[in-house]
């Protein structure tokens, strides 16, 4: 025993260290999304007996007109969210200056990424309000009639992400300040003795360096176009008639809100989504291994 | 089967904490009576109730109205108290269906209840026995502007065509004539169900919201057009649905519009608002086909006694003393609502007398609302079809396909 130990301590130390997250990823991560696959197949209103259905909730979610709206609002989230990693990096290059007083600006500008998203939605709501908001108020000088972006379908969803972008964009901005610290000042004292500058200098010099920044940028951004949750419950409620829901909140309608308790749709849906996060976090995932590794 | 075990764990533990205690004289009850005047007015039952019964120790748990609607589900399986809250009609019949509620007609052959919640008796039965004590409920109707009424030579219309002409000249006046907010959608199955009780009658909407009838039925569509005229002519506030009930409230409180399909607990907001007496009037939806008996909404809350609860008697004495006309008078004058005991007296309050009068002469019939009388998921993809309907009028047809596609689904 003592010297099975002494032989194999350096293999088994990692995974003795690893245990309890190990343990805790499987109970609370890996267990449950076994659970939702299997649920999928039933029908359960979460109290009574629950009924095999086979693939009848899939077959329904084909036929859904309300999937398919939430599922294209999730690829619209997805793209626009973006939006938040080129503002991020604007802001951050504006503010990586030395002036009197930039901690100041630079708090103010981050500002919006420590209040809550439902205190985001509520400020967002005031400002998009028909009658009394700030957005038609202003609008309303050049003479252009309100418009009520939350209520109308056409609008909803940019609605939300632009509210949405606004926290993210000041997420993205701290990791490029950060990142910016990181420069190294020799190389772009060397660029500028190549006549580097301006854009140039950006993009060849400045921007690489800031690769590490801009992959985890990336990663937060879209986690948090997928957890556009908050921000949908409460400045619509995934209205006006469900134009502005998402997957995730689309699932926890159908399976948890009060008219809902449909646990094996909402399972379902939870699995389809699953599907498409898999895409993302399998391309994730190789990359980060084939980095690992140093390959290119 | 972790759920399983769970609850068998639950069970065994507050068995074992009940049993120790029921010699004591226990009873839990649980309730989402977390506004000021709800709470007051339980605060108030349970102490009359302590007086009575001394050696009854009673737990009350008060939790968050919202929360309430998910959390019943769990502590009625997991840690049932003895007494819970709820609604009448289709809302309680899952629980009903689960065996999680009891059936209680010995408290109401004991206590003659038969006769004085007689009002409310359809409602709480479902296969043929009664399942709760129904303790108070409020009117709904047509809240509107007594001031700008009498300032633009408006009598209270009685009838469609009156309704419609108050309309046009409350428009030439330039106020909105009805308000509404249907961001959280059951507003506008308010207005469905009142369009539709008067179209169609008591006996049709309740085929309906039960899922008898189609979808795509022809008189579904005559209450649809009706709807329409009164859309065609701009009758309700743009962009509602950008708004809760309470924020369509402020145009009324303003003068831009004239009026509020709406339950009674929209008086109290629009008097803090700043609305006198004098101000604010109340009005019975007015008759559309002269054919059919005026059948009215008023939503009645309950309390039922859960199958798993530990002191069945103590809760059954519970619900015949909440039953008495005088305790009712009570809980419904802290409530500004109204008793359904008959013996009851009604609190000294315009809208409750009105609305008191209103509900005594209702021959055709009482609907509970159409969240509670449709079954949930019906109810969801209704009132989305509702306010779809009212921001665009001309997908009326594909709105009915799809519910009728719902109706069949949930039928087979």
């Amino acid at each position: 025993m003592q010297s099975y130990w002494k032989r194999n301590q350096q293999r088994l130390a990692p995974w003795i260290f690893l245990a309890p997250g190990i343990f805790m990823f499987c109970v609370y991560v890996i267990f449950p999304i076994f659970q939702s696959v299997s649920l999928s197949f039933y029908e359960w209103d979460g109290l009574g007996e629950k009924t095999y259905v086979g693939a009848e909730n899939y077959i329904e979610l084909m036929d859904d007109e309300d999937f398919y709206t939430s599922l294209k609002n999730n690829v619209i989230w997805l793209v626009l969210y973006m939006l938040a990693i080129p503002a991020g990096l604007f802001v951050a290059l504006f503010l990586n200056q030395t002036v009197r007083g930039i901690r100041i600006y630079k708090s103010l500008f981050f500002f919006p990424f420590v209040i809550s998203q439902v205190v985001v939605g509520l400020v967002f709501s005031w400002f998009y309000d028909p009658s009394y908001g700030l957005l038609n108020i202003f609008l309303g000088v050049f003479g252009v009639d309100p418009i009520a972006v939350l209520a109308d379908e056409r609008y909803v969803t940019y609605g939300i992400i632009a509210a949405g972008l606004w926290p993210q964009t000041a997420y993205c901005m701290i990791l490029y300040l950060t990142g910016l610290n990181a420069v190294d000042p020799e190389q772009i004292e060397a660029a500028r003795l190549d006549n580097a500058k301006g854009v140039k200098m950006l993009w060849y010099v400045i921007l690489p360096q800031l690769k590490p920044a801009t992959f985890i940028a990336v990663v937060v951004t879209i986690i948090g176009a997928l957890r556009s949750f908050d921000l949908i419950s409460i400045m619509t409620d995934g209205g006006p008639y469900g134009t502005s829901s998402v997957l995730a909140f689309y699932m926890y309608e159908q399976a948890f809100s009060e008219y809902g308790f449909r646990m094996g749709y909402g399972a379902a849906i939870a699995v389809v989504l699953f599907l498409i996060m898999m895409v993302y976090i399998a391309f994730f995932l190789f990359k980060m291994y084939r980095d690992e590794r140093g390959g290119h | 089967m972790f759920k399983t075990t769970k609850t068998l764990v639950a069970a065994l533990a507050t068995s074992t904490i009940m049993t120790a205690a029921a010699f004591a004289g226990e009873l839990v009850i649980n309730t989402d009576t977390s506004d000021p005047a709800p709470k007051q007015a339980f605060q108030e039952v349970i102490d009359g109730f302590k007086a009575e019964n001394p050696d009854i120790n009673v737990t009350w748990n008060l939790f968050d109205h919202e929360g309430y609607k998910t959390s019943i589900r769990n502590f009625l399986t997991a840690d049932a108290p003895d007494l819970a809250n709820w609604y009448a009609g289709n809302r309680m019949l899952p629980y009903v269906n689960a065996g999680l509620f009891e059936a209680v007609d010995d408290v109401w052959d004991e206590n003659n209840l038969h006769d004085q919640l007689a009002s409310a008796k359809g409602s709480m039965t479902i296969d043929g026995k009664i399942w709760g004590v129904p303790y108070t409920y409020y009117q709904w109707g047509i809240y509107y502007r007594k001031d700008i009424f009498e300032e633009q030579g408006i009598a209270v219309p009685t009838n469609w065509d009156e309704f419609k002409a108050a309309g046009e000249t409350l428009k030439a006046a330039g106020v909105t004539p009805i308000t509404i907010g249907t961001k959280y959608l059951w507003t506008a199955g308010g207005v469905f169900d009142y369009l539709n009780l008067r179209t169609n009658g008591y006996d049709f909407h309740m085929a309906l919201t039960k899922g008898e009838v189609a979808w795509t039925d022809d008189r579904v569509k005559a209450t649809m057009a009706n709807w329409k005229e009164l859309l065609d002519a701009g009758f309700f506030i743009e962009n509602h649905a950008a708004y809760s009930w309470q924020e369509a409230l402020a145009p009324m409180v303003q003068g831009e519009a004239a009026m509020y399909v709406m339950g009674n607990f929209a008086v109290a907001p629009l008097r803090e608002a700043g609305l006198t007496d004098d101000q604010l009037g109340f009005m019975q939806f007015p008759m559309i086909n002269p054919d059919v008996p005026m059948a009215e909404e008023a939503p009645t809350d309950t309390i039922h006694l859960t199958a798993n609860g530990k002191n069945k008697e103590n809760g059954k004495k519970f619900l015949a003393y909440l039953a008495r006309a005088d305790v009712q008078t009570q809980i419904n004058e802290t409530l500004g609502q109204l008793p359904i005991n008959s013996g009851s007296s009604v609190g000294d309050d315009k809208f409750l007398k009105a609305g008191y009068e209103m509900l005594s002469n209702t021959d055709g019939g009482i609907a509970q609302f159409f969240d509670r009388d449709a079954p949930a998921e019906m109810a969801k993809a209704g009132m989305e079809g509702f306010q779809e309907f009212m921001v665009k009028p001309e997908r009326l047809d594909k709105i009915l396909e799809r519910l009728e596609k719902l109706r069949q689904r949930m039928n087979k």
